[in-house]
């Protein structure tokens, strides 16, 4: 399946665009998701904390995804 | 009643207030973040804010909500959060509840800012004289 993933703040910037589109096997859980995103951008694994959000709610990592889901990627976030 | 805003304009902080006011309240408490001039001994010359807008309102809603939970007698709960570029002395955040009383205020306001700062997708980069830093990226 292909994701469409949203990047933000920091996330935005070590990958170089707001979108990334990523082919991953169907039912692919949140965790593989973020070990394959470290593997291909290091830089990633040096923040502080790093989450996958889908449908503006903060996944689990034994969470599965689906194509039809909005999926962002949620560098440290810093409101207030 | 509960109203969640995530604004590009200035906040205007006594409209936050008339909006917060209830008969039932004997108490309001409003907590205005600000913008500073320094961060960890660093002069900063203006800061961003960058949102993932429909996360951060969803979050702020279920934030505002978990307190009304807690605290049941909360009347209303304003929440209004600046996103772009933002001057020093400017407003960042505005959270302000009304109780009956002022006990539950205070707790409440406390709780929705620091919960806020844990969940809501907002991301600030603060801007030097000589770079700049995404806050709380790095260990």
């Amino acid at each position: 399946m292909n994701l469409k993933i949203a990047l933000f703040g920091i996330a935005k910037e070590i990958v170089g665009q707001s979108v990334l589109e990523v082919n991953a096997p169907d039912d692919q859980p949140v965790q593989q998701l973020l070990e394959q995103l470290r593997a291909q951008y290091p830089a990633l694994g040096q923040l502080s904390s790093l989450a996958v959000a889908v449908n503006n709610e903060y996944a689990t990592d034994t969470q599965r995804l689906h194509e039809r889901d909005e999926i962002a990627l949620i560098p440290p976030v810093a409101g207030g | 009643m509960i109203t969640i805003d995530l604004t590009d304009q200035p906040i205007d902080v006594s409209a936050a207030l008339q909006l917060v006011q209830a008969d039932g309240a004997g108490a309001v408490n409003t907590f205005i973040g600000t913008v500073r001039n320094k961060s960890t001994g660093r002069p900063v010359v203006r800061l961003e804010y960058e949102a993932y807008d429909s996360m951060a309102l969803h979050q702020l809603r279920k934030v505002a909500t978990q307190a009304q939970e807690r605290w049941p007698m909360l009347e209303n709960v304003v929440v209004i959060h600046r996103k772009g570029t933002l001057q020093i002395g400017d407003v960042a955040v505005v959270v302000a509840v009304s109780t009956p009383h002022r006990a539950e205020s205070f707790a409440a306001c406390q709780y929705i800012i620091d919960t806020l700062k844990q969940v809501v997708t907002i991301w600030k980069k603060e801007f030097y004289e000589d770079g700049d830093v995404w806050v709380a990226a790095h260990p």
